[in-house]
């Protein structure tokens, strides 16, 4: 017995605009292209992907859910549990590392009291280990969504931290 | 002064806008190709020209051009590469932000040769910002006339997607770049089919790095022979090196291929040496997937000559003495670098992002980094060494895509030139774990 | 007419000829030859579109790649999704190269699953315990920690364990070809690749239960018979019914007068034939079901074929792990918490569960 609920997460209006456009660009019958940028749309919203709304992108290209779990593990930039409100994504990667990224990073881990995977008590901040974000000429370097934090030092940190805590 | 074919107009004020780059000569090498040229003339010339594929493997281009099935009735796609993951590459997202038209140029330059009419840029998802920038080139250029229907009356359509990755490096290998781009996990196809014939949605396809595929628009204007005049040998035309490390100026430098290593690494015009009060200790050329190689080998070839900025010149002495150029990630290490900590970093990348499908390459690259970390972190035994050696050994060659090789290279070639580090650590392992402590045994260091 | 027969290709596999249609792949023509050159195959399975190609098994060199060009080829090749060509040489058993790359294989396959072959419904039939037996090294180099995962729950009739995958993605593929409506696949990527379906939820499906013949270890199993037997103690009976769903043709495996486990039928190289739903499967297990034919041509993967792991040929320290599990008593008592496997509650067994057709 199945019955049809309305799916409890939904694109905002001018987003599902957005879903449509996108999923045009494709051929015919090829609109399964458009699962990645479309859970970019769903993580823009919703601040990470939960299986709700993963179940309603599915909904939108006609595809199983299972096949948007599939890729949405497989990609490293979706959240698949909630995150705080600014995830830092640090680059661990040697060139960073050359450039003192291990010793910025226990500054940042220290600062925050938390380590990778984990979001601070009152849910500002995450931080996230990532790899080479190609930007290892200005390491260390970490990202807070599209923004690139670049040549960092411990002061660097101090002042992005209280910049984004305002 | 050196010839600029990509980076020329990268400093003018406001290149990133279609005004600007109009107003340096952008879009003549479009309005040359459609009005003036027939497609089998653009992949003549690039052909001529002899570039090779910036994305890593060198690959003739124009060779790969002319590999494209034409079976009638069926679309053709051309993708450009533009993951750029490689740990020490950072030129394409360089390239892009910057100057965003020159590679919409060279998209429709090459697309027109390659007759497709609807190509794609595949972009890493976290370089979200530079795709707001291509997005806003790619509509500038199309109220311009530049894309869309019947571009400059020549009859020839095109329409530009820019497709965000979500990341993942598995993804710049160019088959799983496919998956990735039809909406599937990015684990690499097994080849045959190669995507000239089979590729995007079953069609044929030509995968190209936005640094090769920007270059088109150069050879379009001068020629491929003008082109080919440029650099050494082989090795034909500019290639932009990503330089990062121990050296005082980090950034891309676009160079003419055959510049001396030695000029690169201690010019002012190019990385300027050896941060003060360093020397140099080893260098890895091509992006971290490549063999490192110690200061003396990089610097000068067996027979005593310069080693030289080319495919040919690195790779000179095999997998023994030489290395490759790769995407031309340059990681330069002074001697305060720990070879060992590097290799277990490299290592801990390839782990983290080997797609799992194929055996050796998920079982293998995991083991390798966990037995260089146990190294690392003074828990190693005699017989991890060769344990080490013969897991890369067991990988490489052995798996579905290179990513298997990417991962044996770096650890066995570390083995190779710095055995002696990896057993200090093995001996030593209280000194070799206090915070600052690197190996300062007999070594080369310029 | 004579001459629309197809041409034939000529191969030649460990200096042993044969002829095979265009098309054919290294594995195929070579197990056309026999098992004595046939390469082992661990995520390769025939009836199965899109197969092949990840575990790296069944790696072989192309010593010539053909009469026009009869260069080698650079690197072996994965015979399973490689096509011959007329007049390739291919070395499997014969060359060393060969052999070595298949002993990282089995390591590598090994280093992270827990060999808890004595608490494995699949011990005995198990294509990984063969393979390894086979091509495998005596002991292990592996002296890290091996992995493991959180559980999932597939339903009634279906368990996983995952510690024992080996990710050859044959489950997915049966899933996408017995129904379009699949809902378990990979997640995560790496080495943390696993089977799963994110939100619980159990496969259900009237051919679901086919996941468990295709599994080349023990990884998704028989619900309804965890822990009934070993499979070396019962006998195998081909048997049909007449049957709505499916064609109805199946083993019985029997222990003393009962019929503990109903399986598809397999061919000599363990590949289901023809699949069969999950009635006869789970829910037919009386004899007077069934019209019995005779006993089962035994597979040559299977213990139960003659002497497969007799003592002397056995290489001592599997062949020792190999006893261990063979001594285990058929009611299995042990505290298996360790080894992350629960204990099913004796509810499951029972005959009226739900039907997965509902
Ligand atoms: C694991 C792996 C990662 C790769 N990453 C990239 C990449 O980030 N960018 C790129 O252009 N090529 C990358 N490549 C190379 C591509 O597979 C392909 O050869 C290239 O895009 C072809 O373009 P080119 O001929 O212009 O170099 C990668 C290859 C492998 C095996
Ligand atoms: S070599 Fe690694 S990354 Fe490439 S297909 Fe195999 S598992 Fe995937
Ligand atoms: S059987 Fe060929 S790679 Fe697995």
């Amino acid at each position: 017995m199945t019955t049809e609920t309305k799916p409890t997460i939904q694109f905002t209006p001018d987003r599902l605009e957005k879903a449509k456009e996108i999923i045009a660009r494709y051929p015919e019958g090829r609109q399964k292209s458009a699962l990645l940028p479309l859970l970019h749309l769903l993580q823009e919203q919703e601040g990470w992907t939960p299986a709700e709304g993963m179940d309603y992108v599915a909904g939108l290209l006609q595809i199983e859910p299972i096949e948007v779990y599939e890729v949405a593990t497989f990609y490293t930039m979706f959240h698949i549990n909630p995150v705080g409100k600014h995830v830092i994504e640090y680059c661990r990667t040697g060139p960073c590392c050359l450039m003192g990224g291990e010793e910025v990073y226990a500054h940042l881990r220290q600062r925050l009291g938390i380590e990778a995977g984990q979001t601070t008590v009152d849910g500002q901040f995450t931080i996230k280990e990532v790899e080479c974000l190609a930007a290892c000429g200005m390491g260390p370097v970490f990202q807070v969504r599209e923004k690139y934090y670049t040549n960092l030092t411990n002061e660097r940190v101090d002042e992005i931290i209280d910049e984004l805590s305002k | 002064m050196a010839i600029k074919v990509l980076t020329e107009h990268i400093n003018v004020p406001g290149i990133e806008t279609f005004d600007v780059y109009r107003k340096q000569g952008g879009y003549t090498a479009v309005e040359k190709a459609l009005k003036t040229m027939t497609p089998d003339e653009v992949v003549e010339e690039v052909k001529k020209s002899g570039v090779r594929g910036r994305g890593g493997a060198g690959f003739p281009m124009g060779m790969k051009w002319s590999f494209l099935a034409k079976p009638e009735g069926v679309p053709r796609y051309l993708v450009c590469n533009a993951d750029e993951s490689e740990p020490g590459t950072f030129k394409d997202h360089y390239l892009m932000k910057t100057i965003p038209h020159l590679l919409i140029e060279g998209m429709i330059v090459s697309s027109f040769a390659l007759g497709a009419n609807k190509s794609f840029i595949y972009v890493r998802g976290e370089l979200m910002y530079v795709i707001h920038i291509l997005e806003k080139a790619i509509a500038e250029a199309k109220a311009a006339g530049f894309l869309g229907k019947n571009i400059l009356g020549s009859g020839y359509d095109l329409e530009l997607v820019v497709q965000p990755g979500g990341g993942a490096y598995i993804c710049g290998e160019e088959t799983a770049l496919l998956e990735s781009l039809e909406g599937k996990r990015g684990n690499p196809r097994n080849k045959p089919p190669f995507p000239a014939v089979k590729g995007l949605y079953q069609c044929p396809t030509v995968v190209n790095n936005v640094e090769s595929i920007a270059t088109t628009s150069w050879i379009v204007n001068h020629g491929g022979d003008a082109y080919a005049a440029i650099g050494i040998g082989r090795s034909t035309g500019t290639k932009l090196i990503s330089a990062s490390g121990h050296i005082n100026k980090p950034g891309v430098y676009e160079i003419e291929l055959g510049l001396p290593v030695e000029d690169f690494i201690y010019a002012d015009e190019w990385c300027g040496g050896i941060r003060p009060g360093h020397k140099l200790k080893a260098v890895v050329a091509g992006g971290s997937s490549v063999p490192i190689l110690p200061a003396n080998l990089i610097l000068k070839l067996g027979n005593g000559d310069k080693r030289l900025m080319s495919y040919e010149s690195l790779s000179e002495g095999g997998f023994q003495t030489g290395t490759m150029l790769g995407s031309g990630g340059f990681i330069v290490f002074d001697e305060t670098a720990c070879i060992v900590r590097n290799t277990w970093n490299f290592s801990r990348f390839y782990h983290h992002e080997s797609c799992g499908q194929c055996s050796p390459c998920r079982e293998g690259t995991g083991w390798m980094e966990k037995v260089l970390h146990r190294i690392e972190y003074g828990h190693g035994n005699q017989h991890d060494i060769d344990l080490l050696v013969d897991v890369a050994r067991r990988i490489e060659g052995n798996t579905i895509c290179p990513l298997g090789d990417a991962a044996a290279w770096p650890v066995a070639s570390a083995i190779r030139h710095f055995r002696d580090e990896f057993e200090w650590h093995i001996t030593n392992p209280h000194e070799a774990t206090q915070p600052g402590a690197v190996f300062k045994g007999d070594m080369a260091l310029v | 007419m004579e001459d629309v027969k197809p041409q034939l290709f000529k191969v030649t596999v460990d200096g042993i000829e044969v002829e095979v249609e265009p098309g054919t792949t290294i594995l195929q023509a070579a197990r056309k030859i026999g098992p004595e050159v046939a390469p082992p195959a661990m995520c390769y399975y025939q009836p199965l579109k899109g197969s092949g190609g990840k575990c790296r098994a069944c790696l072989v060199r192309v010593a010539a790649g053909s009469a026009k060009d009869p260069r080698p080829m650079p690197k072996l090749v994965a015979s399973c999704i490689t096509p011959v060509q007329d007049g390739m040489v291919v070395e499997n058993t014969t060359n060393p190269q060969v052999l070595d790359a298949r002993k990282g294989v089995v390591e590598f396959l090994l280093i992270n699953h827990p060999l808890d072959c004595p608490v494995c419904d699949q011990a005995g039939e198990c294509d990984l315990q063969n393979f390894a037996f086979d091509h495998g090294a005596a002991n292990t180099r592996y002296e890290e920690e091996r992995r493991t995962f959180d559980k999932h729950d597939l339903g009634p009739y279906v368990q996983l364990h995952m510690t024992r995958c080996i990710l050859c993605y044959r489950c997915v593929f049966t899933a996408d070809q017995i129904t379009n409506k699949r809902v378990h696949g990979v997640l995560n990527r790496g080495d943390a690749a696993e089977i799963g379906t994110y939100i619980e939820k159990a496969i259900d499906n009237d051919f679901s239960g086919n996941v468990i013949d295709v599994c080349p270890v023990g990884a998704l199993t028989d619900k309804t018979y965890r822990f009934k037997n070993r499979v070396w103690f019962t006998k195998p009976v081909d048997a049909h019914r007449d049957c709505p769903t499916c064609s109805g043709k199946v083993t019985l495996w029997y222990r003393g007068e009962e019929v503990i486990r109903v399986t598809a039928r397999r061919n000599e190289w363990n590949e289901v034939t023809e699949f069969i739903c999950n009635t006869c499967r789970f829910e037919t297990k009386n004899t007077s079901d069934w019209v019995i034919e005779g006993p089962t041509k035994i597979a040559r993967g299977s213990v139960i074929s003659a002497n497969k792991y007799r003592a002397d040929l056995q290489k001592p320290a599997f062949g020792q792990r190999l006893a261990a599990a063979q001594y285990k008593t058929v009611d299995d008592t042990r505290d298996t918490s360790q080894l992350g496997i629960q204990q099913l509650p004796p509810e499951r067994f029972n005959k009226s569960l739900p039907s997965a057709t509902e």
